[in-house]
């Protein structure tokens, strides 16, 4: 019971989110005279062979990687009270600069790819950056500079594509830059099936879920389990009390900023490295803005997003047995937006009850115990640490674990 | 204070997550087909982002096929791409894994992922429509369904050269791509040949790689509202469904417009818009689409070439509805005539 009550408002809210929006959809569909388990029939289909139904796990987890990467670096930056909704522009500037680099270099395999992979880094995390040095230096919410900064990036990643940068033959009608050399490719992971004993699909799967992985886990531990971590959280609760605790405030704002522009650098990675190899006019766009939505699904925590990503890239495959099946493809438009708009309103509701149980509760500290990565935590005692003085956040560690709630609901306000 | 920002940022960034979410995949919905009779024919059709019910280029499309259908019988499957069109090879590889051919993908953005496909299905066949076969790869069993958009282009700048009483017009493009600078340089071209000292603005709504300029109004208007204050009095858009607001903008100035793809006289239901539609550019995807889905009935598709559609075949033209070109009808076929005599050979690019 106990361990269900502090779980609770975090699992709870995301799942009653997920809940809510399949109910709303159903009676949307319902009204539209179309049979609803029927459709959710299709979307969890995937397939007769034990080929095609690998290629739709292939297809879904190809599609999560770079939603996942989008929603971390949002998420980054959220857990610091910072929306960088310039991720869109930071990956698509960084992607067409690697791409590149990377065409314009021989090198060995490794090192080929490791220089794409640290161009992209660099160049988002200096646009995201500008963000950051705007914010702490001249007061520029960073939610309108990121803004504006993404219409700036396009057309720089638009003049770079069209201009320098042009691969493509005069006169082909899609422009690109030139092809990457096979030494920057990276190989996909088909070998992996084979060795489970499952079918070997004609797609790839990206190797870069392997470095998604790896930055997940290491956001993960940075932001649970380092000073940095403890510090970046704090600042999102209060900055005041931060800074008066000895953290630097302002310091934390260009760090926070350029970590999450180094993670939104490789949303375009895995495409980039495991199947255009160029950037192109139509390569994929949009991600940082999905990247919102599954950051907010997700609840920020590093965990949270990958199942977000994960739920978000499965709707996405169903567009298309959908369409097959004489569905509306609409449907899982519906569905995604119910989910962002439900995820909100949950959160809020999630948020109340945890207040009200730690009303009744009394203030006991010791019910706020801290859960794996510090994301987790219930928001029993979160008002109280966000609202003490510089001591209360500077007390002890622990309390770390308990303001990141607050940092959460926050952003789910 | 404080709590405001933040509220207010938190809806900013929850309104611009809902808006990716709920983009451009507008009515991207199938429908069966109105094949009675049931044919063995099972079309595939995959839509560019837009999807059906764009009242223009993917419309046009399914014109042609719903006339194919009523002709030979048979069946069609509509696909629409994800919001982000990422999912393009997965439309045309599920078409032809299910058994549908032909399979006919509409729009030059399958050109990237086209050509693997048709390798991986050489038993289908398939046809892009605004692809060239040599952008693909050259796959022997893919056909490109392509047009003279910039001879259509060239009799629309005359047109408006004739008429224009400010000796300025304008051409507002949709995205800057290849494609659409072929519709600008003849429309150029077509101006200057009338009036070698006509003014000609250019503008384009959204730079290459940023493809919201096919579908964003109120970007249009503002872009045609600034070419009339500034002088112009006929504008002519390539802009897809932002074309509206090249309109709307007319409307506004009480000058004169020229539509694109397809009759847009007929498609535009405001009768304030249809009296500013002097004519449209037509480009006859369905003509094309049709003749495609005609000649795979009747086995003769030669496939790995481009079947061009040009003023000779009527595969572009101008539309005449609302007759505000009548009077110069005799100038455009003199035009017409030069350029597929040869005597005029109108450029495609910029």
């Amino acid at each position: 019971m106990r361990v269900l009550r502090r779980l609770g408002p975090t699992v709870l809210a995301p799942v009653l989110a997920v809940v809510v929006a399949v109910v709303i959809s159903a009676l949307v569909m319902a009204a539209l005279r179309v049979d609803p388990l029927r459709v959710f029939a299709v979307m969890v289909d995937f397939g007769d062979t034990p080929t095609q139904q690998m290629t739709a796990v292939v297809v879904v987890l190809n599609r999560a990687v770079p939603l996942f990467l989008a929603g971390l670096a949002v998420a980054v930056a959220f857990r610091m009270g910072l929306f960088n909704i310039g991720v869109e522009g930071q990956y698509r500037l960084a992607t067409v600069m690697a791409a590149a680099v990377g065409a314009a270099v021989a090198l060995p395999g490794p090192l080929h790819v490791l220089l794409i992979v640290v161009v992209a880094m660099a160049v988002a995390a200096i646009w995201a950056g500008i963000v950051a040095v705007l914010k702490v230096t001249r007061g520029v919410s960073e939610v309108i500079s990121s803004i504006m900064l993404n219409f700036i990036a396009l057309g720089i990643a638009s003049f770079l594509l069209t201009g320098p940068f042009r691969g493509s033959p005069e006169g082909a009608s899609i422009i690109s830059t030139a092809e990457i050399p096979r030494s920057g490719w990276m190989p996909g992971l088909n070998g992996v099936f084979g060795l489970l004993g499952l079918a070997d699909p004609p797609r790839q799967l990206y190797g870069f879920l392997l470095v998604a992985i790896v930055v997940g886990v290491g956001i993960a531990v940075l932001l649970g389990r380092t000073r940095f971590g403890f510090d970046l959280r704090a600042t999102g609760l209060s900055p005041s009390a931060a800074q008066a605790s000895g953290v630097d405030s302002r310091g934390m704002v260009v760090k926070t900023m350029l970590l999450s522009g180094a993670v939104a650098g490789l949303i375009g990675m895995p495409d980039l490295l495991g199947a255009t190899h160029a950037y192109t006019t139509d390569f994929t766009s949009g991600l940082g803005f999905l990247g919102i939505a599954v950051a907010l699904l997700g609840r920020n925590s590093p965990v949270g997003i990958a199942l977000a990503a994960l739920l978000f890239a499965f709707l996405d495959r169903a567009l298309v047995p959908l369409q097959i099946a004489q569905y509306p493809a609409s449907v899982i438009t519906i569905i995604q937006g119910t989910i962002v708009l439900a995820v909100v309103v949950s959160n809020e509701v999630a948020r109340r009850i945890a207040l009200r149980s730690a009303e009744r509760g009394g203030a006991a500290p010791a019910v706020a115990a801290a859960t794996g990565d510090g994301s987790t935590g219930p928001g029993q005692t979160a008002d109280g640490a966000a609202v003490g003085t510089g001591a209360g956040v500077g007390r002890t560690a622990g309390a770390g674990q308990q303001t990141t709630t607050d940092a959460r609901q926050e952003t789910g306000a | 204070m404080k709590a405001n920002a933040r509220v207010m940022a938190v809806l900013l960034a929850g309104s611009t997550a809902l808006a990716a979410c709920a983009s451009d995949e507008s009515s991207g919905g199938s429908s069966s087909g109105s094949g009675e009779n049931g044919g063995d024919l099972q079309i595939g059709l995959a839509f560019d982002t837009g999807g059906e019910g764009d009242r223009s280029f993917n419309d046009a499309a399914v014109a042609g096929v719903d006339a194919a259908i009523k002709e030979h019988g048979g069946t069609v499957t509509k696909l629409s791409p994800n919001a982000d069109a990422s999912n393009r090879a997965d439309l045309l590889t599920q078409l032809a894994d299910q058994g549908f051919d032909p399979v006919i993908a509409v729009g030059f953005a399958y050109s990237e992922v086209i050509g693997d496909v048709a390798q991986q299905y050489p038993d289908v066949t398939f046809a892009q429509v605004d692809g060239h076969v040599a952008d693909a790869g050259n796959p022997s069993n893919l056909t490109g369904l392509v047009f003279a958009e910039e001879q259509g282009s060239f009799l629309a700048g005359a047109a408006a050269a004739l008429k224009t009483e400010a000796n300025h017009v304008g051409f507002v493009g949709g995205v800057q791509t290849p494609l659409i600078q072929k519709f600008e340089a003849g429309y150029v071209a077509g101006a200057k040949a009338v009036k070698p000292d006509i003014t000609v603005d250019v503008q384009y709504i959204s730079p290459a790689g940023d493809f919201t300029g096919f579908n964003d109004p109120a970007r249009a208007q503002i872009v045609a509202q600034g070419m009339y204050d500034g002088g112009a009095d006929i504008v002519y858009h390539a802009a897809g469904g932002s074309g509206i607001g090249v309109f709307q903008a007319a409307a506004a100035s009480d000058e004169r417009a020229i539509g694109v793809d397809s009759d847009q006289y007929q498609t535009v239901d405001d009768p304030a818009l249809k009296a500013v539609i002097m004519t449209s550019m037509l480009k006859r995807v369905d003509v094309a689409v049709d003749n495609f889905i005609g000649e795979y009935v009747d086995g003769n598709v030669t496939g790995g070439q481009d079947e061009v559609y040009d003023l000779a075949r009527d595969g572009v033209g101008l539309a005449t509805s609302g007759g505000q070109i009548d009077d110069i009808q005799t100038q455009l076929d003199d035009y017409e005539q030069q350029i597929t005599s040869g005597q005029i050979t109108v450029p495609t690019t910029p």
